[in-house]
């Protein structure tokens, strides 16, 4: 998710807010925003995982010009490069976050990526399951540590039952 | 409005019904406004044709957002200190999800009253689909 440049902007928040269903004001409404504790429209706790927007090569969102393996003719646009994938795919299986102070509309974050632990064990309906952790720090303009957000993700090695 | 120590018990919890019927509409939504466009979330073709799945299915960190409406409903706007989850299980459309949090400890840190929750949400036949902590700081 790493990113030098993460505008915080207030219609990315409304449309997120939507997204989730939180009809929320302070998300939308900087005019009611003023009234609240914060004094200002806030994102969601979970809205800097949109830094995925800004974040070059991000492999799961499609690349202008490039193949992209969800349908279009045919039901992916990307053959398997392994005939032993065995139907296993990525998931998220954990996120962590840790708020260190407030973000709101104007603000420009930075995100750096810190390496994590990995490990595995077997699943008992995925088959052996691998483990990768990262851990990334959002920063606004000041150089102030806002976010530090801990997620896990883990491969299966066959479809999950 | 912030929780305060006062009133708080451990033990107290606050519930609510965070989605009804979740849409592939509303799954779409949250694609676009959070940049992950993994089609296992928006395509029906590839996910029953190549990935082998009965249906699409919510982004993880669409139950985590969810969840975390509750969660700020409770504690208030931008009370938040941590909050983490795992996925324990997969949510389709047409699930309806309960979040749940309940106050394991009351306690204070730096001169800072904070409140720990647990946070559990549960689809339409009660399987956990997120299962969490979360810590927000409260009044005194």
């Amino acid at each position: 998710m790493a990113t030098d440049h993460f505008p915080i902007e207030a219609g990315h928040i409304m449309l997120f807010a939507r997204s989730i269903g939180d009809a929320n004001p302070i998300y939308h409404d900087a005019d009611a925003a003023t009234g609240t504790e914060p004094g200002h429209v806030i994102p969601p706790p979970t809205f800097v995982q949109a830094s995925a927007q800004f974040t070059d090569g991000y492999s799961l969102r499609p690349e202008i010009g490039e193949p992209w393996f969800g349908s279009g003719k045919e039901p992916t646009g990307v053959k398997r490069e392994s005939s032993g994938g065995g139907g296993g795919t990525g998931f998220h299986a954990e996120q962590h976050y840790e708020y260190h102070a407030p973000i709101q509309p104007g603000d420009v974050l930075k995100a750096v990526d810190k390496p994590g632990n990995s490990w595995s064990r077997e699943g008992r309906r995925g088959g052996t399951l691998q483990f990768n952790e990262s851990i990334t720090e959002y920063y606004n303009q000041d150089g102030v540590l806002v976010v530090t957000a801990r997620s896990v993700g883990v491969q299966t090695s066959r479809v999950v039952e | 409005m912030p929780l305060s120590k006062a009133n708080l018990s451990v033990g107290d919890q606050h519930s609510e019904q965070v989605v009804d019927n979740l849409t592939r509409t509303q799954i779409i939504q949250y694609a676009g406004a959070s940049g992950d466009y993994n089609p296992l979330h928006t395509d029906e073709i590839f996910t029953t044709q190549v990935a082998g799945y009965p249906t699409v299915f919510a982004h993880g960190m669409l139950s985590m957002g969810l969840t975390g409406k509750m969660l700020t409903n409770y504690v208030g706007d931008g009370r938040l200190t941590n909050y983490g989850v795992r996925f324990v299980s997969q949510v389709w459309p047409g699930d309806s999800l309960t979040a749940t949090a309940t106050v394991e400890d009351i306690r204070e840190q730096d001169g800072v009253s904070l409140v720990d929750l647990s946070v559990s949400t549960v689809n339409q036949d009660g399987t956990e689909v997120v299962k969490g902590t979360a810590t927000a700081r409260i009044d005194d």
